[in-house]
């Protein structure tokens, strides 16, 4: 009797423990993926001395100088973090992906905030949605340019203090897409629209592609000031796989 | 007989080249597709065919042969003549990043543009500016595969208001305007010196205080349709997307304020005794509760 209740007990848990386990699953940001899907992993360096970064002026904005009283801020054309890790790079297979359009749904945020764009480089899939949205106490005007005459098209959209987020996407890829704002001149990033999954280095320069099936591919790693560099990688089923890049200071 | 087989090759050669060189110059004449374009307004269908003499005549010099904007006189002048293969409008009635109407295109040559050295082409007939826009639309492939963004909608003019004229006041404080136009509307605002236009070539904002014509018209509904678009290419963006009708009309009030020339609302304003805005007081309440919105071609 006692042996019945201890398996029923045992039996709950797993149960709680399978449906957890679920739940995160659907909570991460790329669609969940068939067992036999891989990632690629790695960390983008830089070799050399960084070019120097230059503060930024806000003064003329005052609410926005005010959020970076403590920390002064300056151009973030080449971040490098901890152990000469290299953020904001993003990394894409340029070749060799064959899955389906719209892969990666993730709707990030591109936020206005101190009178810059948080992140500074967002990787997008084509078709992924994404949000803009202004959480400063002033107007912003949103103006992605897009090559000319290519697929992508430029807009130029006013955002006031409490406007609602605009929710849109980028129907072509497009290794960048320069953002700024006009009111705010120093405020700059990039979309980085591609076909298939992508991975944005963090402040260590380490990176994640998520949702990568077995096979070769051509992995693309692009910087806004260095450019892009691309190296051979095969992805194996189950096995991660790894791919380092290095970034040399000009 | 070695000779005559050499002289055969030759002649084969010859005969291969010229029919090759025929065959490249009747592609070349095929690239050129898109002049089966057509445009239409109103009860009036142009077609680019029968435009190719007159934008000889008339764009060519400044437009350029290839419509890239790089006509001989292009250097000379600033602003600078339209790309017309970008398919890039400022004066549009339809939503930032679409294409324009045929209509508004019309409108465009018709009236000229303000400060720059488009004039008006109404003295060519409206068959012929018609035919002009079909040609305009050739140069890019946008036309092909896109439709032009649907419209604006612009309400009724209403009655001008001294409470209007406040209102309106406190939109352009709240939207910011001064920020390039200044708070009198001289152009000289805190970002007026650091504009660019998407060429990176630096640009002013518009000076409401000196100039009583606008980039795209004249008239109450031009500005209404300019503010609310945007000029794509430009600074200045599209603000339907935060700015209801009732307000957009308010604000069309309070700009007519600022203007040299004699206006009712500058009148009204004078009785009102009404002063500009002062950039640092604490911004006006803010709007209703934010609704979720997209970046569609919708109307707002």
């Amino acid at each position: 009797m006692k042996k019945q209740l201890l398996f029923k007990a045992m039996l709950a848990l797993s149960a709680a423990l399978i449906l957890s386990v679920a739940w995160m699953v659907s909570q991460r940001s790329v669609k969940a993926a068939p067992p036999s899907e891989s990632s690629i992993t790695g960390t983008v360096k830089l070799e050399g001395t960084p070019p120097h970064q230059r503060p930024i002026d806000m003064s003329k904005e005052p609410a926005c100088a005010a959020v970076h009283k403590a920390n002064p801020v300056t151009t973030e054309n080449v971040v490098v973090g901890t152990d000469g890790g290299l953020k904001n790079v993003v990394v894409y297979l340029s070749e060799g992906w064959s899955g389906p359009e719209t892969a990666v749904s993730s709707t990030p945020n591109w936020e206005q905030h101190g009178c810059q764009y948080i992140p500074h480089v967002m990787g997008l899939d084509v078709n992924e949605h994404f949000k803009v949205i202004n959480s400063d106490p002033t107007s912003h005007n949103i103006h992605p340019m897009p090559k000319p005459g290519g697929p992508n098209h430029e807009w130029n959209k006013s955002q006031p203090a409490g406007a609602p987020p605009i929710d849109t996407s980028w129907p072509a890829e497009e290794v960048a897409i320069h953002v700024k704002c006009n009111i705010h001149p120093w405020m700059s990033g990039y979309m980085v629209v591609v076909k298939g999954p992508y991975g944005v280095s963090d402040d260590s320069g380490s990176f994640k592609v998520d949702g990568v099936p077995p096979g070769n591919y051509t992995l693309t790693a692009w910087q806004e000031t260095y450019g892009a560099q691309t190296q051979k990688v095969t992805v194996a089923a189950g096995k991660p796989a790894t791919a380092n890049f290095t970034f040399k200071a000009k | 007989m070695r000779t005559q087989t050499l002289k055969f090759i030759t002649c084969a050669v010859a005969v291969l080249a010229f029919a090759g060189l025929s065959f490249a110059q009747v592609t070349e004449y095929q690239e050129d597709q898109n002049l089966g374009m057509e445009a239409h307004a109103g009860h009036l269908t142009g077609h680019a065919k029968s435009a190719a003499m007159n934008y000889r005549r008339y764009c060519v010099g400044c437009h350029g042969v290839l419509g890239d904007g790089e006509g001989e006189n292009a250097v000379w002048l600033d602003p600078k003549p339209r790309n017309f293969t970008l398919a890039t409008f400022k004066c549009r009635s339809t939503p930032s990043g679409t294409l324009p109407t045929d209509e508004d295109l019309f409108n465009t040559i018709g009236r000229g543009l303000e400060s720059s050295n488009m004039p008006s082409w109404n003295p060519l007939s409206s068959q012929n500016r018609i035919d002009l826009i079909a040609y305009v639309k050739h140069f890019s492939d946008r036309w092909k595969t896109e439709k032009p963004g649907t419209p604006i909608e612009i309400p009724t003019e209403p009655e001008v208001t001294a409470d209007r004229i406040k209102a309106g006041q406190v939109i352009f404080q709240k939207l910011e305007c001064w920020k390039c136009h200044g708070v009198e509307g001289m152009a000289n605002g805190p970002s007026a010196d650091t504009l660019t236009d998407d060429q990176n070539r630096p640009i002013k904002p518009f000076n409401f205080h000196d100039q009583t014509r606008f980039k795209c018209g004249s008239t109450d509904r031009d500005l209404y349709r300019i503010f609310m678009t945007g000029l794509d290419g430009t600074p200045m963006p599209s603000f339907a997307d935060n700015v209801k009708p009732e307000e957009a009309w308010d604000l069309v009030f309070y700009l007519r304020t600022l203007q040299p020339m004699h206006t009712k609302e500058k009148e009204i304003a004078k009785q009102l005794g009404l002063k500009p805005i002062n950039p640092n007081a604490p911004a006006p309440a803010s709007t209703p509760a934010p609704q979720p919105q997209t970046n569609d071609t919708k109307p707002q």
